[in-house]
């Protein structure tokens, strides 16, 4: 029970640090800003690798983990660099 | 003493991560670190990944199912990620949120299947939630995208109360299957919980009009950050949770942002039907409904009030983005510019589809970022502006906004460009805005419509501009004078 509390905590004060992170940000930024915290929540790949690496070749859930991952990944990448993409615009001349 | 020591490494790994994470959402408030801490929330979520890896320890047999769906999602990402026009950003982040949400859906169908054996109540009540989260934010997510891109129209029986039923409906569903599958975590209660939060997603998002769905997004963004949460949950991963938590925030606090910009609030963007639909005889489709005082004119007279201007503000909207006309604005500006004319550009928080997007779009065609100047800063400008330009932009500079109580779009924040001498409003027809809503500002005295293409218009106001001897290598006559 100690493990489901400290998960707690964890959700409490992640919660608190992510309002006060972001609490003021320009307008300009706001869809950069969407889009890459977007890429963070595909922070999911951890779960889908956890899950392929407890799998213990069962194969049906080896493919479900797998296309987990694939789906998780293409947030994660396709987020950070169409996010990078937007901001190398805002360089400044 | 191995292992003890591989699972210090691991959380020392983790820790960096989230202080990463943490500095990277961070950084992408300011202008200046954005880029930076965007790569930092990338390195902190390769981090991350190895962090786990070393923990972990695969077999070479996950290695291989491991490098099948990163090269699939991987190669995926950086192929939607080039190829995407900026314009299409709203669609493509609800993708990639929608993305995010299966793969939470996914994780917790596959340990609810095939380890909930040994899964504890704590990991079945965390599966039935990230399974609910995950597949609404998913189906919710594909529908905004549909709806972005028009290839779903709002159906007529969605703007019925009837739809409150359905939800209804499909929301107790979930809750008897999200109730029953810690007792049965492979049984029935699962697919349904899956069916019912699928439709739900879809039913909650499909009744929302076109001009809202930037604020779903945003919030279907906090939900996909609350499945990755209970992702966390499910396969016992704190940063998974903190990184979830981070995020769902995150959403919530843009979400807000967003409403209030808009002034709507979120209870009426999620359960309101579409703005304006309800209105019936204004504007949609191209009709001419409903003006009687337009005075129109041709590019050539615009250009003369241009010329003649000392201070012109451009107001872009979403339809300069449509006609691909960043670039020739940009052009029209340095003309302007060099004969000597203040140029500015008025921002209003959700020009474009999403807040900021239109500084994206506007960056793109190379417009210095000084130049973009958001409502707040120049609406008490106006008064002393020659002329505006409105290009593709409709509701944001409705006057109604301030004056008619009764206009849907009352005490929305608007670009007050009826304070300018003169307003030339550059539009395809005078069919109404995004939200369906008829503009009084193209009635008024001061304005004049310049009917066309917004890219079409802006080329012709260069080559007119340019005849009327504007921007030639030797100086104008009226700009000696002027000197």
């Amino acid at each position: 029970m100690s493990s489901l509390s400290n998960s707690l905590w964890v959700l409490l004060l992640g919660s608190l640090l992510g309002l006060e992170l972001i609490g003021k940000v320009p307008p300009t930024l706001h869809t950069p800003l969407m889009s890459g915290a977007n890429a963070v929540s595909g922070i999911t790949v951890l779960a889908s690798l956890t899950l392929i690496c407890q799998a213990d070749g069962q194969p049906a859930l080896l493919a479900i983990a797998a296309l987990s991952l694939g789906f998780a990944l293409y947030n994660v990448v396709g987020g950070f660099l169409v996010t990078d993409r937007m901001l190398a615009m805002f360089r400044r001349r | 003493m191995n292992s003890f020591s591989l699972d210090l490494l691991g959380d020392a790994i983790d820790l960096v991560a989230v202080l990463l994470l943490a500095l990277g959402l961070k950084g992408l408030s300011r202008v200046s670190s954005a880029r930076t801490a965007n790569g930092l929330a990338a390195l902190a979520m390769g981090l991350a990944v190895v962090g786990l890896l070393v923990q972990l320890q695969p077999s070479p047999i996950t290695w291989l199912w491991i490098a099948v769906g990163s090269a699939l999602g991987g190669l995926a990402g950086v192929i939607t990620a080039q190829r995407v026009p900026m314009t299409a950003m709203p669609e493509v982040v609800a993708l990639f949120n929608g993305c995010g949400g299966m793969a939470s859906l996914l994780v917790a169908i596959g340990v609810a299947l095939f380890g909930a054996g040994d899964a504890g109540m704590v990991e079945r009540v965390s599966i039935a939630i990230s399974v609910f989260v995950g597949a609404i934010t998913f189906s919710g997510s594909i529908v905004a995208m549909a709806k972005l891109q028009g290839w779903l129209e709002t159906p007529a029986w969605t703007q019925s109360s009837l739809r409150h039923g359905v939800n209804i409906g499909l929301a107790l569903l979930c809750l008897l299957g999200g109730l029953l599958i810690p007792a049965h975590p492979t049984g029935w209660p699962l697919w349904l919980l899956v069916g019912a939060s699928t439709l739900l997603g879809i039913g909650v998002t499909l009744p929302i009009g076109g001009a809202d769905m930037p604020v779903v997004i945003s919030l279907l963004n906090s939900y996909s950050g609350v499945a990755a949460a209970a992702a966390g949950f499910v396969v016992g991963s704190q940063l998974l949770i903190v990184a979830g938590a981070m995020v769902g925030a995150a959403g919530l606090i843009l979400t807000q942002v967003m409403c209030t910009a808009m002034n709507r609030s979120l209870l009426s963007v999620l359960f309101g039907g579409a703005l304006g639909a309800t209105g019936g005889t204004v504007g949609g489709g191209g009709s001419e409904a409903g003006y009687t005082r337009i005075t129109s004119c041709s590019p050539e007279e615009c250009a003369m009030a241009l010329e003649q201007a000392e201070r012109v503000v451009f107001v872009p909207g979403y339809g300069l983005a449509v006609a691909q006309a960043q670039h020739a604005l940009r052009e029209l500006s340095k003309l302007l510019e060099a004969h000597g004319v203040e140029v500015s550009y008025a921002i209003h928080p959700v020009a474009g589809r999403m807040p900021g997007h239109m500084n994206v779009l506007l960056a793109e065609a190379d417009v210095p970022y000084e130049q973009l100047v958001e409502m707040d800063m120049i609406n008490p400008e106006f008064p002393r502006t020659d002329v505006v330009i409105v290009l593709g932009a409709n509701d944001v500079v409705n006057p109604d906004a301030k004056s008619d109580p009764s206009s849907p779009l009352y005490g929305m924040p608007v670009l007050e460009v009826d304070q300018a001498r003169q307003v030339f409003v550059v539009k395809r027809s005078l069919g109404a805005g995004y939200a369906g809503i008829a503009n009084a500002l193209f009635e008024l005295p001061q304005t004049a419509m310049v009917f066309g293409d917004a890219k079409a218009v802006l080329n012709g106001l260069l080559s007119e501009l340019r005849s009327l001897g504007v921007g030639k290598p030797a100086p104008a006559a009226k700009q000696k004078v002027g000197v």
